[in-house]
């Protein structure tokens, strides 16, 4: 019986193939989008968690020096002399023009086992590992991809963070020119009879952490792509919900039938849930193929992200997780009996003997939407409060949430109120019933609308904020590279020569010369900087004290940049600890975008005296703009420097420029899917209630209306309604753009940005939502149009 | 009456109006046995299409009883009616008319799976006799009125029922082919040996069963004439 | 006791073999032993790095206040990668440090390792001190006096940690011929010279607390580069003392054919030495028990016939398993026969 059942519920969709399609797509779509931003989430942060754990980050406690400086060796030997088992590691970095690799050498001798890693086991060439040259293990996709020069031999293993080449630490040293150790791992058990550590070493202990820097970092970024899954799987459950609405509504003369035959009630509930289970796996799986496929497309714009605005480096391509999977199939079929639950308790209720004609769900929905408007005043009012009292990005998140939902809510009142005005003051009877029909429809479309809004409000945010971004970026480029030419040599004495030839060839020679240390507790930078006209003119400050350059050049005041400011809520002429031993006053706060660790610029006598090991070997160079060229040239053929270490301003600034678009490329990817899933959403409420409006429209006709110009009607009602509706999206996406950029943007990276707006986006935008309705809206009208009068007749005799 | 296979006795039924209750059927009884084919007419609202809905066990009456082959129909639930309807009942309603999505062919047989019973042989004798065999593999929409009512019947029918119960069924075709189909019908259940209540406004084609019951403002107002 | 080249090799990571599998023939660039060595005190105290391997192995058997027997092992290996020394973390020569408590009941091991070149592990010889972490042999001889006469001796591991002082009462003795050891009839050789003739005190760190000890010790000094014959599959050696005080050195080399390569030092109570060559010395395993899952003969009986010994040996602790990166069996031993009196066993090649 029940197969019976399934095969006469079946035979619809056989019937109904673009039905399916629909159902199928709308929730392969919502599980695409929404686990493949949860697979992008998850490559990054297994890839931070394999970062920490090749140094044994994860499991053991390590020892580092509270400035941030390397350990000197002869702490780490007279800990080692002292009987604690401690291992040293030197952390750094490699760089060229196109690639960095990070380096990180440890002492495979006395590395504790969890430190050692997979990467040491099988096969290796340890003698070639110990002495010089050495060798690098990298992963498979590190060593295919652009390496800077000069590296000794790479050995793949498995195991390794994408970017990083673990190694022995004497070739760390040698690469990164550092002999001292950037901290020590130590041994979870210590031999006996050795007082604690704490008494042995003015070193600071940490303890492992759960989540490494960097996946502290990147929180906001993956809270970010969240968030976007979040509203497109939101979006895609609008279609399920249409589609599955639609072909409930069809087949409610069919479960009739069926029960008056003598299909218990529950047999048919059972049929139809088996139904839509079987289609929700199936379009899950294909979700699931399609959200890898995403994800594995967007992975290396992620991965781009990540880097550019983190430094983070997580793997360009994905691993296939079987517990995503199912998982991500676990949220569709609760998706889909989200979406089904109305439509299943409806035909649980449905009484077997009520008229055969369909009763459209819209209409009985007039009183909902005075409480729709209600609880988006209330949304709106959380909204301000969250604005007004809360802290951190989750408050940030959470503005944004209740201003999208609450504007949701918020567009049938906006679109009805609208109407009713417009009804009243036409006098055309068939205009005024357009209105009137239009506004009945609203509950039906509102759904489909809100999807839209959503869209188009987080389109017209999301890329204000980045057209905002690139506008200030831009401009801040200009300011920050002032100098003409950036020239780094071998090492410092190849640098004295370079800047003494450099000298009677140029305008100045301006020394860049910094150090990793600790601010505030994380890791940072600390730059020296000479006193010269290019930087008191030119360098970005955002405030600053009246005599801000005289006292940092006179050694007596620090300038930060925005994003230590902000993140430790300092003022200026506060005072912050720059070594142990020195600290100085807040003069000044300069912007640095694309940084999110804090930075901090003294004079650079004091930079030398506070630290005579840092090297020098940079060094910005002023000369006529049409100078440039040929002294690069110049350079290059008289020095022997790597040709990546001359670059003039112009390559800098593509350079970072590329960074910047690589960065919001995975935002502009997402925004384009949320609009196409909206479109979507829209063409099959209309396609729903097209079906469920001939009784309103058969009268219409009979009074002696063509059905073409209901069918243009129809037309024009649709874009009517988009045209509203991304009316409306504009403030919300604006008040959307400003969120963005004076909320989330100053929790999640430090810095603030004027907002600048571009109409010609929206314009496009509308452009854009007109083609998606009239798309939406033709095949009903074309129905319509061609509907025979039998029909639209039958709408009459059916009536009882 | 003893022998009586429907049994309704003094059943009364009332909807909600708007005015209070409106009262449909005001003690009905009505017996029909084996075999037997009975013409139910009446006033549109006399209450004969509710008396029918009844006998189907699509609805409960507010008192009386009924029952069928014996089986009391109060106090079962819905799939106890259900297993009812689709086990001993045929029904020819307009309302309750073919699943659109279904070929003729699958339409006929729906009822006969559903009660699990399917019989090739005896569908395949329906679709010929009621001249469907052009059409078996179409669907619902592309027939005609008289084609999908004739395709009714054949679903009826097809699960052997004891009793068929049918609503007006010839109301909306012409004439011609209402008689058709209701000879149709009416040589089927004969064939067939099931009982027949047919609800019908037209005293020419109640006269071709075998009784006739008259129903007025919801009471029986002539007992049977013909036999 | 060659196979521990290897073993420090070894011991550096899981993985190392490959790089070394030719090690047991060839000697590129590094120094090779000769015959009729002349030795340098006190620079040949301290390390050789042209030579592949070399080290410091002392071995002590001892009395506890509570009555009861003790053994300790003290060693400090040292291996190049390249016949070279430098400062910093490329220095080429690293270091393995290995130390054992050893009672009838439990056998308590440790190893460190480290690299030299940054001062984590070294040996000196003016003034004398090998080290490795807090493991310290370090020399308390008096001016002028010979820097193993008087040696402070520390180790800790997880469990247990000791100090001894060492005092020596002979002079140091020289194996093979003046010092150049032949251990194989193929003729690869070391140079070996000992200090058999130590007396100490000292404090075991035990799980259970601290034992004041007493007892005899004994320093062996080895360095090589190409020592392993590539048919020698393992190595047994003794050292042991008598009752009149003379010792005797004596170990057998295996062959994988089931030969045996033996050599022998008879030590006079005054240092003189009588050296022999293959075959004098007869080694016969007797017992065997299971140890870490092998089988290693910890019943030994032990014929020199031209000093009338013929003696058996049982361990104080058959279960001396040094469980290390490279893992052996090294312990010490009482004999009687011939001969009454205690000494130490080491055992390797028994997989």
């Amino acid at each position: 019986m029940l197969y019976s059942a399934l095969q006469s519920l079946f035979s619809h969709w056989r019937r109904q193939p673009g039905q399916l399609a629909m159902l199928v797509l709308g929730l392969a779509l919502a599980t695409a989008l929404w686990s493949g931003v949860q697979a992008i989430n998850a490559e990054a942060r297994a890839s931070y968690d394999r970062a920490a754990q090749t140094l044994g980050q994860d499991s053991l406690p390590r020892l580092s020096r509270a400035d941030g400086q390397p350990v000197p060796l002869s702490d780490y030997i007279a800990l080692r002399r002292a009987g604690y088992l401690v291992s040293p590691v030197i952390a750094g970095e490699v760089r060229s023009t196109n690639a960095r690799l990070r380096i990180q050498g440890i002492d495979p001798l006395t590395a504790p086992e969890a430190a050692q890693g997979p990467a040491l086991d099988g096969g290796l060439d340890l003698a070639a590992f110990f002495t010089a040259p050495g060798l690098l293990l990298v992963s498979p996709g590190t060593a295919a991809g652009p390496l800077p020069p000069d590296l000794p031999r790479l050995v793949e293993a498995d195991g390794i963070p994408p970017n990083a080449a673990l190694t022995d630490i004497s070739t760390a040293a040698r690469l990164t020119g550092q002999t001292d150790p950037s901290f020590l791992l130590v041994a979870p058990e210590q031999p006996r009879g050795l007082p604690p550590l704490s008494e042995a070493t003015d070193l600071v202990l940490s303890q492992p952490q759960e989540t490494s820097d960097i996946a502290r970092l990147t929180d906001s970024f993956h809270l970010n792509l969240t968030a976007f899954g979040l509203l497109s799987f939101a979006v895609g459950l609008f279609i399920v919900h249409a589609a599955i609405g639609l072909a409930f509504e069809q087949r409610r003369a069919s479960f009739r039938t069926l029960r008056a035959l003598g299909l218990p009630l529950r047999s048919l509930l059972t049929a139809l849930a088996l139904e839509i289970s079987t289609i929700a796996v199936l379009s899950g799986l294909a979700g699931i193929a399609l959200g890898y496929a995403i994800a594995a497309a967007l992975m290396p714009g992620v991965a781009g992200t990540l880097r550019g605005l983190y430094g983070a480096t997580v793997p360009g391509t994905l691993s296939f997780d079987p517990v995503w999977a199912i998982s991500a199939l676990v949220i569709t079929l609760l998706g889909a009996a989200a979406a089904t639950a109305q439509a299943m308790l409806r035909t649980a209720r449905m009484p077997l003997l009520s008229p055969a004609q369909p009763r459209a769900w819209a209409q009985a929905a007039g009183r909902t939407i005075r409480s729709q408007g209600i609880a988006a005043l209330v949304l709106f009012i959380a909204s301000g409060l969250i604005l007004q009292f809360g802290h951190g990005l989750v408050a940030g998140f959470a503005v944004l949430a209740t201003l999208l939902v609450g504007a949701a809510l918020m567009l049938p009142v906006f679109l009805t109120v609208l109407l009713n005005r417009v009804e009243k003051l036409t006098r055309a009877p068939f205009l005024q019933w357009v209105m009137a029909d239009t506004r009945q429809q609203i509950p039906g479309l509102s759904l489909a609308l809100m999807a839209l809004l959503l869209a188009l409000a987080a389109n017209i945010g999301v890329s204000t904020m980045v057209g905002s971004f690139r506008g200030t970026f831009l401009g801040w480029l200009d300011q920050r590279l002032a100098a003409e030419l950036y020239v780094g040599a071998r090492d410092e004495e190849q640098a004295i020569a370079l800047a003494e030839w450099l000298a009677p060839r140029s305008e100045a020679v301006l020394p860049i010369i910094s150090t990793d240390v600790r601010l505030l507790d994380l890791p940072g930078e600390v730059f020296g900087m000479a006193d010269h006209a290019t930087y008191r003119d030119n360098w970005p400050l955002l405030s600053a004290t009246p005599d801000a350059w005289d006292r940092l050049f006179a050694g007596e005041a620090v300038l930060i940049n925005e994003q230590l400011f902000r993140r430790e809520a300092l003022a200026l002429g506060q005072e912050i600890v720059i070594t142990d031993d020195l600290t100085l006053p807040i003069a000044g706060v300069y912007s640095d975008y694309g940084n999110p660790s804090g930075q901090a610029i003294i004079g650079f006598d004091l930079f030398r005296a506070l630290f005579p090991d840092a090297p020098l070997t940079r060094f910005a160079v002023r000369v006529p703009t049409e100078d440039a060229p040929d002294l690069a040239s110049a350079i290059r053929e008289t020095f022997d420097v790597p040709t990546e270490l001359v670059r003039n301003q112009a390559q800098i600034k593509r350079f970072s420029i590329e960074v910047f678009e690589q960065t919001f490329r995975v935002t502009g990817a997402l925004n384009v899917l949320t609009l196409g899933v909206a479109g979507l959403a829209l063409l099959t409420s209309l396609l729903t209630l097209a079906s469920l409006r001939l009784p309103q429209l058969a009268p219409v006709w009979a009074i002696g209306t063509p059905r073409k110009v209901l069918a243009r009607t129809e037309l024009a009602r649709s874009i009517l309604l988009a045209a509203l509706t991304w009316a409306l999206s504009l403030p919300v996406g604006l008040a959307l753009a400003w969120v963005l950029l004076a909320v989330v943007n100053v929790e999640a990276f430090g810095w603030r940005l004027p907002m600048q707006v571009f109409p010609a986006d929206w314009v496009k935008l509308l452009g854009l939502s007109l083609v998606a309705a009239v798309l939406a809206a033709s095949l009903p009208s074309l129905r319509l149009a061609r509907t025979p009068p039998a029909r639209l007749l039958q709408v009459f005799s059916q009536e009882r | 009456m003893v022998n009586s296979f429907l049994n309704i006795e003094s059943v009364s039924k009332s909807y909600p109006g708007s005015d209070g209750p409106v009262s449909v059927l005001r003690g009905v009884d009505l017996s029909l046995a084996a075999g037997e084919t009975l013409a139910l007419t009446g006033e549109s609202g006399s209450g004969k299409s509710t008396l029918l809905h009844l006998a189907a066990a699509l609805d409960a009456p507010d008192s009386g009883s009924i029952r069928l082959d014996g089986v009391e129909f109060a106090g079962l639930g819905d799939s106890d009616r259900a297993a009812l309807r689709r086990e001993k009942i045929g029904l020819v309603f307009q309302q309750f008319n073919l699943v659109p999505s279904l070929t003729v062919a699958a339409n006929i047989s729906l009822q006969a799976r559903l009660a699990g019973r399917h019989d090739a042989d005896l569908s395949a004798r329906l679709v010929e006799r009621l001249g469907l065999n052009a059409v078996v593999d179409r669907y619902p929409e592309q027939l005609s009125g008289g084609q999908q009512q004739r395709v009714a019947i054949a679903r009826a029918l097809a699960a052997r029922p004891a009793l068929i119960l049918a609503d007006e069924p010839t109301g909306n075709l012409d004439e011609a082919t209402g008689d058709t189909v209701l000879s149709l019908l009416l040589d089927l259940v004969a064939e067939t040996n099931a009982g027949l209540l047919m609800v019908t406004h037209s005293t020419r084609l109640a006269d071709r069963l075998s009784r006739r019951v008259h129903l007025s403002q919801g009471r029986i107002a002539m007992p049977a004439s013909a036999a | 006791m060659f196979r521990f080249l290897l073993a420090l090799l070894l011991s550096a990571s899981p993985a190392l073999s490959q790089g070394f599998a030719g090690l047991g023939t060839t000697a590129e660039g590094f120094a090779v032993p000769q015959p009729d060595p002349v030795f340098d005190f006190p620079s040949d105290h301290g390390p050789h790095p042209a030579y592949r391997i070399e080290w410091w192995y002392l071995t002590a058997t001892l009395s506890g206040a509570d009555g009861r027997d003790y053994g300790a092992q003290w060693t400090l290996f040292r291996s190049a990668l390249a016949p070279e020394t430098s400062q910093g973390w490329e220095a080429p020569q690293l270091f393995m440090g290995h130390a054992a408590v050893t009672t009838a009941d439990a056998h308590y091991s440790a190893e460190r390792l480290a690299r030299g070149g940054i001062g984590q592990a070294g040996a000196t010889a003016e003034p004398f001190e090998a080290w490795i972490d807090d493991w310290a042999m370090t020399s308390t001889a008096a001016e002028g006096a010979d820097a193993y006469s008087a040696l402070s001796l520390t180790a800790r591991g997880d469990v247990f940690s000791y100090a001894m002082e060492l005092q020596a009462t002979g002079p140091l003795v020289f194996h093979g011929q003046d010092g150049y050891s032949v251990k194989s009839a193929e003729g690869q050789a070391s140079y070996y010279y000992s200090q058999p003739f130590y007396e100490v005190t000292g404090i075991l760190d035990l799980p259970d607390g601290p034992v004041e000890v007493t007892g005899t010790a004994w320093l062996d000094r080895e360095w090589s580069s190409q020592p392993l014959s590539e048919t020698q599959e393992g190595w047994d050696w003794f050292s042991l003392q008598f009752a009149d005080g003379a010792r005797l050195m004596g170990f057998g080399l295996r062959e994988t054919g089931g030969s045996v390569y033996t050599s022998a030092t008879w030590i006079e109570p005054d240092g003189a030495t009588v050296a022999y060559p293959d075959g004098a010395l007869r080694l016969t395993p007797l017992a065997s028990v299971d140890v870490a899952g092998r089988t290693v003969p910890v019943e030994w009986r032990v014929e020199l016939p031209d000093r009338e010994l013929d003696i058996t040996t049982r361990a104080l602790n058959p279960q001396s398993w040094m469980d290390t990166s490279f893992a052996y069996w090294e312990g010490p031993i009482f004999f009687t026969g011939s001969h009454d009196g205690r000494g130490y066993l080491e055992m390797t090649g028994y997989e």
